[in-house]
């Protein structure tokens, strides 16, 4: 695999090979806890600081680990990284860690953590690797708070309620009411919900995606008429 | 050659496996003292939320009774739990008494009911359920104040036959689209103070035997 720029790594993490959008990875905590931002928020950082940790520390030793011993060195470091993080979060925001619950331990068994260990970190220097882990963590990320934030304002009529679990007291007022209580969707919050919203996003990365193509392809049969008319006007002269 | 290949091997992924234990035994004994605090608190705010701390001078948290064995299945507990005795000046002036209702839409709703030593409710609150979002939900007070509903209620407040919600001919609201959730919590509140009404005389006599504990908190 060749060497990958910075600006490439993170178009990758973040747009072209987005985790959730077109690998389709980690559905399982994507699904389950997106019904509101901070939830969202909430494992979407605990996700991406597992995943730039694991693809540090797999950068770090993935000259001295031989081939017959790689998957479980990398189940190793994967799984501590994700029990420090469960402590971390139980330690210092305890009732968020209530609401996610099994989710964050299941972070272990999120595939993009493992699949970039395999894929990028055994095989890509330090800082590459450290950055990919972050962008393809940030892309893992950014899908699931949209998620949260499209199921919590159509299922509750709010959003960002109870940032406070999060960020301390000061937090409590960021929550913004755009409808009153009880007239929500239901099926924004119920786990339909959260395939359908993922099915729509989905389909408009495809839709976005679909535009830059036609207006590529629109631009190179510009620029060849423009060198055509040259040439022709040369010709004439 | 191959069996040099598993000795180096071994050793690798032993000394992985140290190094992975060590940063997580760090991390443990770093965090331990957080988490307790943390959990201390979570259950004591639900606790205060009860019975604030105008209502009482001991530490709710610490203060409590073992259930006895034979009562934990009235209650609806599978496992042993503590009862918080409440006093104030020395008196005993409350309990709060942990149940579970097990027929909600979803499995077991966990509830404390917190009552007064006349016998009534100071509040209930839910610790823990399966409920569905949106509808069943709404008996936790952050999503809706329904739970409040029970203050001050007692066994004859209403009368016996009316301990239900409105559609099975009680005083209770039911929620639009939900019946059973708090119809489930309605019952077992009504469950708790007849249990109250039944052991009462008998919770008050064991909280009295211990008055190293009835002294007021010193510390916070």
């Amino acid at each position: 695999m060749s060497e990958l720029s910075y600006r490439e790594i993170a178009r990758n993490g973040l747009w072209t090979n987005n985790p959730a959008l077109v690998q389709i990875l980690g559905l399982c905590p994507l699904l389950a806890v997106s019904s509101s931002v901070v939830n969202a928020l909430g494992l979407g950082l605990a996700t991406l600081l597992v995943l730039a940790g694991s693809n540090l520390a797999i950068s770090l030793i993935r000259r001295q680990v031989s081939d017959a011993v790689r998957i479980p060195v990398f189940v190793m470091i994967i799984a501590t990284f994700t029990t420090c993080a469960e402590l971390l979060m139980k330690a210092y925001t305890y009732e968020l860690y209530q609401i996610l619950g099994i989710f964050i331990a299941l972070i272990v068994t999120n595939c993009v953590i493992l699949g970039r260990a395999e894929a990028f970190a055994s095989k890509h220097p330090v800082g590459a690797s450290l950055f990919d882990g972050a962008m393809m963590g940030l892309g893992f990320c950014l899908v699931l708070v949209v998620i949260g934030g499209i199921r919590e304002a159509l299922g509750s009529g709010t959003l960002l309620a109870n940032m406070q679990l999060l960020f301390g007291p000061g937090a409590a007022a960021w929550k913004i009411t755009l409808f009153g209580d009880g007239q929500g969707l239901l099926l924004a919050i119920l786990p339909p919900g959260a395939f359908m919203v993922l099915g729509f996003l989905i389909a408009l990365k495809n839709v976005i995606d679909a535009g830059i193509e036609r207006r590529r392809a629109r631009t190179a049969v510009a620029v060849e008429k423009v060198s055509r008319r040259v040439r022709t006007t040369g010709a004439i002269s | 050659m191959l069996s040099q290949s598993i000795r180096f091997n071994s050793m690798v992924l032993g000394l992985f496996a140290l190094v992975t234990a060590l940063l997580l035994a760090s991390t443990y004994l770093g965090t331990r003292d957080t988490i307790a605090a943390a959990e201390r608190a979570a259950a004591q705010k639900t606790l205060l939320e009860i019975f604030p701390d105008d209502q009482h001078d001991n530490n709710l948290l610490d203060d409590t009774l073992p259930i006895p064995g034979p009562y934990l299945k009235t209650l609806g507990l599978g496992k042993p739990a503590d009862i918080h005795v409440v006093r104030k000046g020395g008196e005993v002036t409350g309990f709060i008494l942990p149940a579970v209702a097990p027929e909600g839409y979803s499995g077991d709703i966990r509830l404390i009911v917190g009552i007064r030593v006349d016998g009534s409710l100071a509040g209930v609150r839910v610790t823990g359920h399966n409920e569905t979002p949106g509808l069943g939900d709404k008996v936790e007070l952050r999503k809706h104040p329904w739970i409040l509903s029970f203050n001050d209620r007692g066994l004859g407040n209403p009368p016996r036959e009316q301990w239900e919600v409105q559609k099975d001919g009680g005083v209770f609201d039911q929620f639009t689209g939900a019946t059973i959730t708090p119809r489930a919590v309605v019952r077992k509140v009504r469950d708790t103070l007849q249990f109250y009404r039944e052991h009462g005389d008998e919770l008050r006599k064991a909280a009295n035997r211990r008055p190293d504990v009835a002294a007021p908190e010193v510390e916070s």
